[in-house]
């Protein structure tokens, strides 16, 4: 069985022009202990499938799938608050913007006990303990002395940290990062990948990566699934994605890294198709 | 020997903290003595990570921010932050990092780019438009998207608005401050090849400041690598990327992010033995 698994997922929003389908009809499943790369351009509805899971979307937003599952849990017929004592315990995010998902106004132990009070029931010493805990696990040093920090105090990097110290807090059994890097520097990216690589394989837990990053992709996953406007253009593990591109739109994503370009120019996504995908609107 | 389009000599930039009452004020040298001299038709690329003062270096040398000391050249002439001429002015231009907050939203794409125009030069209002429209096409943009406002543009689109606004006054030399480091791979690729193309026609001088070695590795013909304010390495390009000699350049290659097959097969093997 899947951790998550989730069959024919649509999300469509109700705007002003009508109904607009973000995600049309994606199918994915995550095994524990395996690592999903969702890799696509802005607007290919790789965060919206997430944020559906979630169930973090706003009203606007109509989710319909045949099967939502978490651990066998129909995620679909749950009520709001079953659903709560899952989200942000079993499955927990990590967002692309660290400065912007920290609240400013509050220090950064504080956030962190908050996570632990929830869902574990922590407070007081047992909570600050735990708190410090996590943020060494992340490799947080003078980690008493930042619980104390607000998130302004710290840098992207270190706050990124955070996030991922608070996602981690309750051992969740799927870990999902939406561009976990996009915002960081190449060494401190470098960092937060080994964190998220070393910590998967510590506990065990389903991570998928949302990423448009193919480096990023190379570096870390075992399985990816590649979208385009809504849709799944390609599923397959790693090795034979890079090696042996199937649909003609990872190949020309694989034809647009600078480190690929033949001669002069860049191929571009447009040079390629031409012509267009089979299965994209 | 001709005279270099931009050269810099010893460029030193503080940042003095206000002190408090019991707390001295605080330095912090952000370039910390930067020299180099760049050709016409050449692209320099400075790489480094976030706080190693590229973006710095990038205002003092298109007289935004003064320095604290040294010597700024552009075509031969010294220049000064301190009081820029409508000549000086024509000769530098920058594209910033993000096309979303450096468009103004309420100024229609044509008054964007005559703009740099009305300000610098004595064209009449007819010049100035026929100008703009050139550029639009020029940056593959269509006339149509004269009278639209920013916000009706995609992020690739709006910094082909703000390259277009850069070239307007057909400038010696362009500063590029991460130009595609907000886009999407495939966007990024198509800016990179309109840089190469305009570089090609106008015989264009690029400073692009990226913390991305592949794209720097594509458009560069010399390489500066900074840390701490610090130039630690400058060179060509291909004996840089081939025989890096800094520490801080090997952490930043072994950083980047392979994408090849045989890194991907060792980095499964090694999963695999670890399991």
């Amino acid at each position: 069985m899947s951790l998550l698994e989730i069959k024919n997922l649509t999300v469509a929003f109700d705007t002003s022009v009508g109904l607009f389908k973000a995600v049309d009809g994606i199918d994915i499943a995550v095994d524990a202990r395996e690592v999903l790369a969702i890799v696509g351009e802005s607007g290919s509805g790789k965060s919206v499938a997430m944020l559906a899971t979630m169930g973090l979307l706003p009203s606007t937003a109509t989710v319909t799938a045949d099967v939502m599952k978490f651990e066998g849990l129909d995620l679909l017929s749950m009520s709001a608050a079953e659903k709560r004592k899952i989200i942000g315990k079993d499955i927990a995010m990590i967002f692309q913007e660290p400065i912007a998902s920290l609240n400013p106004c509050f220090t950064v132990g504080f956030q962190i006990g908050e996570v632990l009070e929830k869902h574990l029931g922590l407070s007081g010493r047992a909570a600050r303990q735990r708190a410090i805990e996590l943020l060494e696990l992340v490799g947080i040093r003078d980690a008493a002395d930042k619980l104390r920090a607000f998130p302004h105090q710290m840098s992207g990097g270190q706050c990124q940290r955070v996030m991922i110290a608070m996602a981690i807090s309750c051992n969740p059994k799927l870990l999902i990062a939406d561009e976990p890097t996009t915002a960081l520097d190449v060494t401190i990216q470098k960092q937060i990948l080994d964190l998220l690589v070393r910590l998967q394989a510590e506990t065990g837990m389903g991570l998928i990566m949302i990423t448009h990053d193919m480096g990023v992709v190379a570096e870390t996953a075992d399985r990816v699934i590649v979208q385009y406007k809504g849709r799944k253009m390609e599923e397959a593990d790693v090795l034979s994605l890079f090696e042996n591109p199937q649909s003609n739109y990872t190949r020309a994503l694989l034809s647009a890294l600078p480190e690929n370009a033949v001669g002069d120019r860049l191929p571009t996504v447009s040079d390629i198709l031409f012509e267009p995908v089979p299965g994209a609107r | 020997m001709t005279t270099p389009v931009l050269e810099v000599r010893d460029l030193k930039r503080d940042y003095v903290s206000s002190g408090g009452l019991f707390r001295p004020a605080k330095v912090v040298h952000a370039v910390k003595g930067v020299n180099f001299s760049l050709e016409k038709g050449r692209t320099l690329a400075v790489v480094g990570e976030s706080g190693c003062g590229k973006s710095t270096l990038a205002r003092m040398i298109t007289l935004i921010d003064p320095p604290t000391s040294g010597e700024i050249l552009i075509d031969g002439i010294p220049a000064s932050a301190a009081h820029v001429t409508k000549e000086l002015r024509q000769k530098v231009q920058i594209v910033f990092q993000n096309p979303y907050g450096s468009l103004n939203p309420r100024q229609k794409v044509g008054d964007v780019l005559a703009e740099p125009l009305l300000l610098n030069t004595d064209m009449s209002a007819a010049d100035r438009r026929d100008k703009a429209m050139a550029m639009l096409l020029k940056v593959g943009l269509r006339e149509e998207h004269h009278n639209r406002y920013p916000h009706m543009f995609s992020g690739g689109q709006r910094q082909r608005i703000a390259i277009a606004r850069a070239l307007m006054l057909n400038p010696s030399f362009l500063v590029l401050d991460e130009p595609v480091s907000a886009l999407d791979l495939s966007v990024q690729a198509q800016i990179l090849n309109l840089l190469k193309d305009l570089q090609d026609e106008f015989g264009l001088t690029y400073v692009f400041i990226s913390h991305d070695l592949s794209v720097v590795r594509y458009i560069a013909d010399e390489v500066m690598v900074m840390y701490f304010g610090d130039v630690v390495e400058h060179g060509g390009r291909e004996a840089l990327f081939a025989n890096p000699q800094h520490d801080y350049t090997r952490t930043l290659f072994a950083a980047t992010p392979n994408a090849d097959v045989e890194s991907i097969r060792a980095r499964i093997a090694r999963k695999k033995a670890a399991a």
